[in-house]
Parts: structure tokens; C-alpha cells; sequence
């Protein structure tokens, strides 16, 4: 089984647009939108939804009223700040952490656990696709896209497919860690922005810290030629391969209108040429075409 | 006042807002970069930067000679941080929450607690602007407790700007909550308009007036338009697709030294907000 994860440090370089992209080249597949805070790549790929589950990452604490003495205890264990005046628990300020359950003398404390969101197993029209949302104002993100992946190994493995697409979420912390674990490999798409460039080197350390190698493509190249040049010097310097560069093209944002893919909305614009050259020169990578005992092994 | 500038997409213009505002604004404004994973305002504004400070969180140390081994701290801890074995308890430090569980519950006073580093915050001054960044350590998670180091400068005597990261979980709690207004940068697209919604979302959990500020006009469809009219939430800022603007951002410069007539209209964008905030209408 193979995983190419999508990732960009900064949000909004266009991760998503180029994985549905790859998702119309790709074959025996199975798409994941590993970006649970805010995933759009559903509304490219309009999933039929086959089966929607809760999500439980967490508990809540909830004071029971009629057995609180009001002692105090539950706002001097705290560190959260989250037990109110008035005894009662601020669900967006709790963390979860049960420390005042366990503390309470009389035993006042509830501890449900709670509905954080909800993942989907999906149809879609270039395979099946696992998703998930992440319930506004919930912690756990990374616990989300943990089991979202696993549930899209276990389908790919049900399904024979040997191919995993995970398009993933911005920045450097929990969610992204929790992305990258065990991926055969990491594309970062960056763009020629100082901003770009800053938070794909710092995505790029991320990696490096946890010895997983990266490769960068470069969307919208042409904006800023020089930038594009040096994302690529960086890129070389900190050994991490570069696939190379998208142009700047309104087709993405118009395939988007009509939910659609740039090949979908248009075959050979600029973009959809040098988005198929990319494709082709990941499916050329040593980590993808390992022998199938290998691969085999890695099950 | 306090005014947060969030969206749930990322890549929305967020930071070009709060440069461009907070620079227009002039003295009397702070301006805290929150997005603590890929903290970006330095790149624009290059503030002298005079102070750093680490931020830590505190990990429990286990004292053996002490240590009876009964358990109680990895009972009690729900992030699996401990792991008490015959002779030994091992803690993961990545696991741990800070929670300060294992410390109170341990009968034998066998818990220290011991200072990990996870970021760091930076201080600096520009053009009478006073700054400050807050920046996760590579591999750390714990984002929250340096969005509070940032958060505990606020001067109310000041305006304070910050700059959320993206998305509707808890890094982004932390830069919006008790803000007096929320600014929502979009942009009219399909994802735009999916992440704005989510962005509403969480801002109506906190019951904060918010406003929008839709960036690259004319690029996608006028959805986000018609959404905001249906939900009564005000539109305060639209800046056209531009692919001058588009270059300006990429070399790490500002709209407003570029394009001077710039700063009446972030200026405008900033009496529309006070307006909101002092009248308390707008949308919550």
C-alpha cells in the first residue's frame, strides 16, 4: 500500500485543487481528505455519502448541581480556567483532562464522552473516499485524521486498491503530524511568496524532525519567477526533491465553480499539462514502484 | 478593542488584512501574530524584534525513590503521558497536556513538574506599532498556551490586532475568544464560501459581532455576497482580484506603499468595525 500525502504549510497554495487534480490520473485508489478543521475536497469531488459515523475523541466534565457543596476544589485543580463562579464548566475552555472528576470530594462530576465530529466512507466518481468534520470549536483534530486514515488503509486493503491520495491540513502541528506518520511519501505544493517560502521550510524542518522525505511542487510559479527560483535552491539545499512547477491558472478556480477537476473542465490548459508531468514523476519515484513482495511486507 | 482576523481557509488574505490595518491604523495599535504554526507578519512588516521569551509547559518528573508504584498518576491521566511499570514509570512528554493530575493525585509527593520548551514569543516596534509573535517549536503540538503568552501583552489601552491561523478548532478558539469583533477574510469561491460558513459557526459559539472582508473579488462567483446578505453579516472591506496585488504580497510588501489609496480604505474598514463595536449592533 502506497500513501502520497499533500501537504503546504501555508493554507490556500492550492493542496486541494491539485489533489483532485491527480485524483481524475490516479488508478486503483482511495482518496482522503486528512484536512478535518476545514475539508473541501468534497465539494470537487461530490461523494456519495454510504456511511457516516460519530466521531468520540474526548470527554467533557459537567457539574452535577444538586450534589455540589461548592467547595472550590474543581477551580483550584483546573489550569484550564474553565470551571466558571458560578460551578458550572465552560465546554470550550475544557480540555478533557478529568482532573477535577477524579478531585471532586463529593463526586459532583460527570464526565460524558463526547460527539467531536463525524467521518464518512464515500463513493466518488474516481474511487472511494474517506472524510471526516471536525466539529466546530473541538480539540482532537489529530485523533480525527489518525482514524481517518487508518479507515482509508482498511478500505484500500478491503478493495485491493493500492493507492492512497490524502490530501492534508495547513500549518506544522497536531493534525499535520498526525498526517505524515508512515506516508510513502510528502509532496508540499509552495508558492513564490515570502510567506510560502517561509512555511514551506518550516514544513519542511517538520519532516526533517521526523526523517520523512519531502518533495515541492510550485503553484502558481509565474507570479513570482524569482521567488520560484529560490523555493527550488532551498528546496535542493535541504534535500528535498523538486517535482516542478504549476502555473498561474484562473482553470482552477473555474473547475472549482462547477465541481469540477481542471482535466474535467479542460484538457490541455497550461496547468492541467504541467500538473500531469508532476503526476507522472511521482508515480516515477522508487518509493512508489517498490517490488510487490515489498509492498506485500509493508501490509 | 480587541479585533481578531480569522477565516477557515487558509490563504484567504488574513495577513495581508492585519498588516495592511494595523499599519493604516498607525500608533496606538498592537498587533499579535497568532498563527503560531506559520507566523507570517515579520515577513511583511520586519519589526525591530528586542525581546524573546520561551514559552514552557510544564511535564511531570518522577521521583523512584519516592515512587510506590501504585498507578494513580496514569489513572488519572486521559492522555496516556504515563506508563507505570514494576520498577519504573515511564512519561511521554508529547502525550501530556499539562493537566497537573498525576501532581495532585499522588499520595507519595512523587511528582515534580519540570519546564519543556514548545515555542517561543518575540517582541518587537514598527512605525509605532508594537508586535509581537508567538512561534511553535518543530514537532511540538501544544499550540494554545502560546497563543495566551501572546494574548496575556494585551494593553487595553490599545487597539489590539491579531492574526488567527486557520480552520475552527482550538488554536483558533484561543485567538478569537473575548475578542470584541472578529474580521472574517474570504474569498468568492466555492472553498471560500465552505470555510466561511464554518468560520460563522465558531464565531457564533463565542458570540462575537463579526464582519467580512472579501479579498479577490471578481476571481470566482458572487455566492459569498448572497450568503452574506441572507445572514445579515456585513460585508466592511472588498478587494478586487488584481494581479498586482497578487505580486505586491509575494515580494513581501505592503498594498498601502504600493498602492497608496489603500490606506483610506483599510482606514474606512477600521471606522466600520469601531462603528460596529461602540453601537454593539452588526451581526452576533
Amino acid at each position: 500500500m502506497r500513501e502520497l500525502v499533500i501537504l503546504s504549510g501555508k493554507g490556500g497554495t492550492g493542496k486541494t485543487s491539485i489533489t483532485a487534480a491527480f485524483a481524475s490520473l490516479a488508478q486503483n485508489m482511495v482518496l482522503c481528505d486528512a484536512d478535518v478543521d476545514a475539508a473541501d475536497l468534497h465539494l470537487i469531488l461530490r461523494p456519495d455519502f454510504k456511511k457516516t459515523m460519530e466521531f468520540k475523541g474526548g470527554h467533557e466534565a459537567v457539574i452535577k448541581k444538586a450534589l455540589c457543596t461548592q467547595c472550590g476544589r474543581c477551580i483550584e485543580v483546573c489550569r484550564f480556567e474553565a470551571v466558571r463562579d458560578t460551578f458550572e464548566i465552560d465546554p470550550i475552555d475544557c480540555e478533557g483532562c478529568g482532573v477535577c472528576v477524579d478531585l471532586c470530594p463529593e463526586k459532583a462530576i460527570d464526565f460524558p464522552e463526547t460527539v467531536c465530529g463525524e467521518w464518512y466512507i464515500s463513493d466518488t466518481r474516481f474511487g472511494p473516499m474517506v472524510h471526516a468534520r471536525l466539529g466546530i470549536a473541538q480539540e482532537n483534530s489529530g485523533k480525527l485524521v489518525s482514524l481517518i486514515r487508518d479507515e482509508a488503509k482498511k478500505l484500500a486493503a478491503k478493495n485491493n486498491l493500492d493507492l492512497i491520495l490524502t490530501d492534508g491540513p495547513p500549518g506544522i502541528g497536531c493534525p499535520v503530524i498526525a498526517s505524515i506518520g508512515q506516508a510513502t511519501a510528502i509532496l508540499i505544493v509552495a508558492e513564490p511568496t515570502v510567506s510560502g517560502i517561509h512555511d514551506m521550510e518550516r514544513v519542511g524542518q517538520l519532516l526533517k524532525h521526523f526523517n520523512i522525505p519531502a518533495m515541492v511542487c510550485i503553484n502558481k510559479y509565474d507570479l513570482n519567477p524569482e521567488q520560484t527560483q529560490k523555493i527550488e535552491d532551498l528546496a535542493q539545499k535541504a534535500n528535498i526533491t523538486v517535482l516542478g512547477r504549476v502555473s498561474f491558472d484562473q482553470t482552477f478556480t473555474e473547475a472549482m465553480i462547477q465541481a469540477k477537476t481542471i482535466f474535467e473542465y479542460s484538457h490541455d490548459s497550461q496547468a492541467s499539462r504541467e500538473v500531469r508531468q508532476i503526476w507522472d514523476k511521482v508515480l516515477s519515484l522508487p518509493a512508489f514502484n517498490a517490488p510487490v513482495t515489498q509492498i506485500l511486507k509493508h501490509l | 478593542m480587541i479585533i481578531s482576523i480569522a477565516s477557515g481557509k487558509g490563504g484567504t488574505g488574513k495577513t495581508t488584512v492585519s498588516t495592511n490595518l494595523a499599519l493604516s491604523i498607525g500608533s496606538g495599535v498592537q498587533l499579535f501574530d497568532c498563527d503560531v504554526e506559520e507566523p507570517n507578519v515579520h515577513l511583511f512588516l520586519h519589526p525591530a524584534l528586542h525581546k524573546k521569551e520561551p514559552v514552557n509547559a510544564p511535564v511531570p518528573r518522577i521521583d523512584l525513590e519516592k515512587c510506590t508504584f501504585c498507578k494513580k498518576c496514569m489513572n488519572i491521566c486521559r492522555f496516556g503521558a504515563l506508563a507505570v511499570l514494576k520498577k519504573n514509570v515511564l512519561v511521554f512528554d508529547n502525550l501530556c497536556h499539562s493537566c497537573g493530575g498525576c501532581l495532585e493525585i499522588c499520595p507519595e509527593a512523587a511528582v515534580t513538574e519540570k519546564d519543556r520548551s514548545i515555542g517561543d514569543i518575540e517582541h518587537g516596534t514598527v512605525n509605532g506599532i508594537s508586535f509581537i509573535h508567538g512561534r511553535l517549536s518543530i514537532g511540538h503540538v501544544m499550540v494554545p498556551p502560546i497563543i495566551k503568552k501572546v494574548r496575556s501583552y494585551t494593553d487595553p489601552n490599545l487597539i489590539t490586532i491579531i492574526d488567527s491561523p486557520p480552520g475552527t478548532s482550538c488554536p483558533v478558539i484561543a485567538a478569537m475568544k473575548k475578542a470584541d469583533f472578529v474580521l472574517l477574510v474570504t474569498e468568492p469561491t466555492p472553498f471560500g464560501l465552505h470555510d466561511l460558513k464554518l468560520a460563522v459557526e465558531t464565531v457564533n459559539i463565542l458570540k462575537i459581532p463579526c464582519g467580512l472582508a472579501i479579498n479577490r473579488v471578481g476571481i470566482g462567483n458572487d455566492e459569498v455576497n448572497r450568503y452574506a446578505k441572507k445572514e445579515n453579516i456585513p460585508v466592511l472591506m472588498e478587494i478586487p482580484f488584481d494581479k498586482r496585488i497578487a505580486q505586491i504580497y509575494s515580494r513581501g510588501e505592503m498594498i498601502i506603499d504600493n498602492m497608496p489609496e489603500y490606506k483610506e480604505k483599510f482606514l474606512d474598514l477600521f471606522k466600520k468595525i469601531v462603528q460596529i463595536v461602540e453601537k454593539k449592533e452588526g451581526r452576533k
